[in-house]
C-alpha cells in the first residue's frame, strides 16, 4: 500500500511545502514564496494558490492581489524558453521595436504569447539593465546584445 | 616577462553575454599551456563600465587595455602580451575622436577622465572574494565608524554633503539623523536596489562588481541610526547582482563583519536579501516596503515619512546603492577628501550610464558638476555613425530631454532641475537626428501609464489620456489645442498625484515641448515627421543615383508596389506601399530613403 500512497503525492507539492516551511519564522513571506513556488511550477495554477493559501491562512483573495500586481507573476503555463525583449528607453533608439517586430513575425506570437509547439514564450520587459549592448533580449535570463534583425534566428535556434 | 601579472576579465552582464566566460575559461587554459600559471592571475571582475567595447580585459601592473577580445586572440595575447612583452596593437582601444590608440586603460579618455570612488573596485577586484575588497581598503570605514559615536557619524555624514543618489537628492545625514531621533527600539535600514529605470544600470554595476561596498555602507548606516536589520530589495531582473550579493553576505556574516557584536563593538546587524517581482512603482520607498511586507506596492501618503513608521511601522531609513556604496569612502578616506570633489551643493561624484546613439556606451563616474559636454563629448566619445547630436534624455521616465544648446550645463541636483530635467538615478541616453521627440515622449507615457500602480485618479487616466493625445499626433491627426491640452494635463497630474512616479510622469512631454516644440508643430501643422520615424508621416523613395538596379527592394516589398529591370530605375508606387520599411533594410546600397 506503501508505494500506492506515495504514488499520490505529488513532488511539486513536496517542495513548494518545503518552501512555505523555510519561509515559516521570516516576515512578510508571501512574495519569496510565490517566487518560488513560480520557479518550482513555472506558473502559479489556481491549485498552487489555493495550496499557498490554506497553509499560510491567508485570503486568496488577497494572494491573488498581490501575484496580479506583480508583472514577474503568470497565471498561465509558459513555454519551454521565455524570450524578454527589452524596450527600454536605450533599445528603443537602438531599434528594438525592430528586433520584436522579427520575433513576432517569425515566432507568430505576440506578448504574452506561447508558440503552438510550447518551444517560446515572448514577454515585452521594461530594461535589464544591459543596455551599453542595446538592443537586447534575454533568454532564460541569458542576455544576447548588440543583435540586429538577421542575427535573431541563428539565436532562437540555440534554444530547443 | 614581467612577474606577477594579473589579468582582470570583466564578466558583467553585458561582457558575460558577449562571451566573457569562455574567454576566461580559454584564457586559463593557454596560460597553463605555457607554464605561465605561477606567474599570471586571472581575475573574474565586476563591469568595467566600457561595455561597447566589451570584453574587455586589463593586464596589470601594465595597466594594458584590450577590447572586444574574442576566444581566438587569447593565444596571441598570451604568446605576444605575456610571454614577449610586446602589445597586441589590433586589440587596443582606438579613440573615435582622435583615432589615437590607448597604450593603457588610463589612456584612453573614456577612463582618463572619470573620477572613481564608487567604482573605485568595480572590474578590478574579484567580487565573489571577500579578500579582495578588504585588501583594497574595504570595511576600513566601518572599523573608523565604530570607533566614533552614533551621533558623530551621522554629523560626519552630513557635513560630507552627500545627497541621495536614487533620484530626489535629498540630503543622506539629515535622512540618517531623522530615523536616529526617532523613538523606537527596533529600526531597519534598506538598500532600494530596485533600479527601474530604462537606461540605468549603475546599481547594477555596483551590486555585481562590489557588493561589499554596499554592505559596508548600510553597516555604517546602521550603526548610526541604531538599526539591527536591513534588506537590499533587488529587481529579480538582475540575477547576477542577488548572487554577488548572496555570496558577499554570506563572507561578511563568516568575516565578522555581519552578525552579532560585529569586531566586538557590541553592535549587531542581520541583513537579508529581497528580490523585487517586477513593478517599476516598488523603487518608491513606501511601495517598496509594502513589496517587502509581501503586499501591493501602492506608495502610501507621507507623513507619516519613514523615519517615523516604515517596514512594520518602525523607523526605517532608505537609501540607493550608490549612495550606500559611497558611505564607506567618506568615512574611511574623511569629510574633506570627499568634498573637494563636486559643486557647492551638490558634493562628490556621481555614476552616469551614457547609452543610446553613443560611441562609448557604459558607466562613467565623474565629480558633481561636470558639464553635460564633457561627459557625452570628452568620455562618451561624442555620437555614433558621425550624425548629428539632438538630445540627450537624463533622469529616466522622471527626466526630461535637453537639447544642444543646454550641453554646457553643469550637472548638478539644483541646475538640472531649474532646466525642465532632474539627475534622476543617471541615465544620459543619447538621441540623434534620425530620434523623433514625439515619439520619445509617447513612449516615456507609455512607460509610465504601463507602471503607474492605478492608485490617483490623475497618473492613471490623466497619463493614458496624454499618451492618447501623442499617439494621435505622430499619427498625423493631432491639433494644434492639443500642445496646450498636454500641458494642462501635466500640471494636474504633477500637482494632484501621491507619489513620485505620478509627480514626474509628465516631465519628459513637458520638457520636448519646451525644448522641441517645433517637432510637435511640424507633425500638426505639416503632418510631417522631421526625423522620419512615425510611419503614418513618411514615405519611401529610391534614390536613383545610389541604386545599382539589383532588384532586391522589388523582390522583398511584400504588396509588390516596386516597379522597375535592369534598365528603367526601380520606383515605389506611394499610393500602394504600406511603410513596411522591407525594402529599406534589404537594400545595400542604402538607396532607399526616407521622405
Amino acid at each position: 500500500m506503501g508505494t500506492a500512497c506515495e504514488n499520490l503525492v505529488d513532488p511539486k507539492q513536496l517542495k513548494l511545502d518545503e518552501v512555505i516551511i523555510k519561509y515559516r519564522y521570516e516576515n512578510g513571506p508571501l512574495i519569496p514564496i510565490l517566487q518560488e513556488a513560480q520557479e518550482v511550477y513555472g506558473y502559479l495554477s489556481v491549485h498552487v494558490l489555493k495550496h499557498i493559501s490554506k497553509v499560510m491562512r491567508m485570503p486568496l483573495a488577497k494572494i491573488y492581489g498581490v501575484v496580479t500586481f506583480y508583472s514577474q507573476f503568470r497565471l498561465a503555463p509558459v513555454g519551454r524558453n521565455v524570450i524578454n525583449v527589452c524596450l527600454g528607453t536605450a533599445c528603443h533608439v537602438r531599434g528594438g521595436a525592430k528586433i520584436l517586430e522579427t520575433i513576432e513575425k517569425d515566432l507568430k506570437i505576440k506578448d504574452g504569447a506561447t508558440t503552438e509547439d510550447g518551444r517560446y514564450t515572448l514577454e515585452i520587459v521594461a530594461c535589464i539593465g544591459a543596455c551599453g549592448l542595446a538592443p537586447v533580449i534575454a533568454i532564460n535570463s541569458e542576455v544576447h546584445g548588440r543583435l540586429s534583425p538577421e542575427s535573431l534566428a541563428g539565436i532562437l535556434a540555440k534554444y530547443e | 616577462m614581467a612577474e606577477n601579472q594579473r589579468i582582470l576579465v570583466c564578466a558583467g552582464t553585458g561582457c558575460a553575454s558577449s562571451g566573457a566566460h569562455k574567454i576566461i575559461g580559454v584564457l586559463r587554459a593557454e596560460v597553463m599551456r605555457q607554464g605561465l600559471g605561477d606567474n599570471v592571475s586571472i581575475v573574474s571582475t565586476g563591469c568595467h563600465g566600457f561595455c561597447e567595447q566589451g570584453p574587455t580585459l586589463i593586464i596589470e601592473p601594465q595597466q594594458t587595455l584590450y577590447t572586444l577580445v574574442k576566444e581566438e586572440d587569447i593565444p596571441e595575447i598570451v604568446a605576444q602580451d605575456l610571454m614577449e612583452g610586446k602589445l597586441v596593437e589590433r586589440l587596443l582601444y582606438t579613440d573615435p575622436l582622435t583615432k589615437k590608440p590607448a597604450t593603457t586603460f588610463a589612456n584612453a579618455n573614456f577612463f582618463a577622465k572619470q573620477v572613481r570612488v564608487v567604482l573605485k573596485n568595480c572590474g578590478f577586484i574579484d567580487p565573489e572574494r571577500i579578500e579582495d575588497y578588504v585588501e583594497n581598503g574595504g570595511y576600513k570605514g566601518l572599523a573608523n565608524a565604530l570607533k566614533m559615536s552614533s551621533d558623530e557619524v551621522v554629523e560626519e555624514v552630513k557635513k560630507s554633503g552627500l545627497r541621495g543618489r536614487g533620484g530626489a537628492g535629498f540630503p543622506t545625514g539629515l535622512k540618517w539623523g531623522f530615523c536616529r531621533n526617532s523613538p523606537g527600539d527596533k529600526k531597519y535600514v534598506i538598500c532600494n536596489a530596485d533600479e527601474g529605470d530604462p537606461g540605468a544600470f549603475m546599481d547594477r554595476g555596483v551590486l555585481e562588481g562590489d557588493p561589499h561596498s554596499v554592505i559596508e555602507g548600510m553597516l555604517i548606516g546602521a550603526y548610526a541610526i541604531g538599526a539591527d536589520e536591513g534588506y537590499v530589495y533587488c529587481r529579480a531582473e538582475y540575477p547576477l547582482a542577488i548572487k554577488h550579493m548572496e555570496i558577499a553576505i554570506a563572507q561578511a556574516e563568516k568575516a565578522g563583519y555581519l552578525g552579532d557584536n560585529i569586531l566586538n563593538s557590541g553592535f549587531s546587524f542581520h541583513l537579508k536579501i529581497r528580490a523585487g517581482a517586477g513593478a517599476f512603482v516598488c523603487g518608491e520607498e513606501t511601495a517598496l516596503m509594502a513589496s517587502i511586507e509581501g503586499r501591493r506596492g501602492m506608495p502610501t501618503v507621507r507623513p507619516p515619512f519613514p523615519a517615523q513608521s516604515g517596514l512594520w511601522g518602525k523607523p526605517t531609513n532608505i537609501n540607493n546603492v550608490e549612495t550606500w556604496s559611497s558611505v564607506p569612502h567618506i568615512l574611511s578616506n574623511g569629510v574633506e577628501w570627499y568634498t573637494q570633489y563636486g559643486t557647492e551643493k551638490s558634493k562628490g561624484t556621481k555614476i552616469f550610464a551614457l547609452t543610446g546613439k553613443i560611441n562609448n556606451t557604459g558607466l562613467v563616474e565623474v565629480p558633481m558638476g561636470t558639464t553635460l559636454r564633457d561627459i557625452l563629448f570628452d568620455i562618451g566619445g561624442g555620437v555614433q555613425n558621425g550624425k548629428a547630436f539632438k538630445a540627450v534624455q537624463i533622469g529616466g521616465p522622471s527626466g526630461g530631454c535637453l537639447p544642444d544648446e543646454m550641453l554646457d550645463l553643469q550637472v548638478d541636483y539644483d541646475t538640472l532641475t531649474k532646466a525642465g530635467a532632474m539627475v534622476g538615478s543617471g541615465g544620459l541616453v543619447v538621441m540623434d537626428e534620425t530620434t523623433c521627440m514625439v515619439d520619445i515622449a509617447r513612449f516615456f507615457l507609455d512607460f509610465s501609464q504601463k507602471e503607474s500602480c492605478g492608485k490617483c485618479t490623475p497618473c492613471r487616466e490623466g497619463n493614458k489620456r496624454m499618451w492618447d493625445i501623442l499617439d494621435r499626433i505622430t499619427k498625423g491627426e493631432g491639433k494644434i489645442e492639443d500642445l496646450d491640452t498636454l500641458e494642462n494635463l501635466a500640471l494636474v497630474i504633477k500637482e494632484t498625484s501621491l507619489c513620485g512616479l505620478g509627480q514626474n510622469s509628465p516631465n519628459p512631454v513637458l520638457a520636448t515641448l519646451k525644448y522641441f516644440r517645433p517637432e510637435f508643430e511640424a507633425h500638426i501643422l505639416e503632418h510631417k515627421c522631421p526625423a522620419h520615424v512615425c510611419p503614418a508621416l513618411l514615405s519611401y523613395s529610391i534614390d536613383e543615383e545610389k541604386c545599382k538596379k539589383c532588384g532586391l527592394c522589388a523582390k522583398n516589398c511584400p504588396v509588390e508596389c516596386i516597379s522597375g529591370d535592369k534598365k528603367t530605375p526601380y520606383k515605389i508606387d506611394e499610393a500602394a506601399c504600406i511603410k513596411c520599411g522591407a525594402c529599406e533594410e534589404k537594400c545595400k546600397f542604402d538607396a532607399v530613403i526616407r521622405v
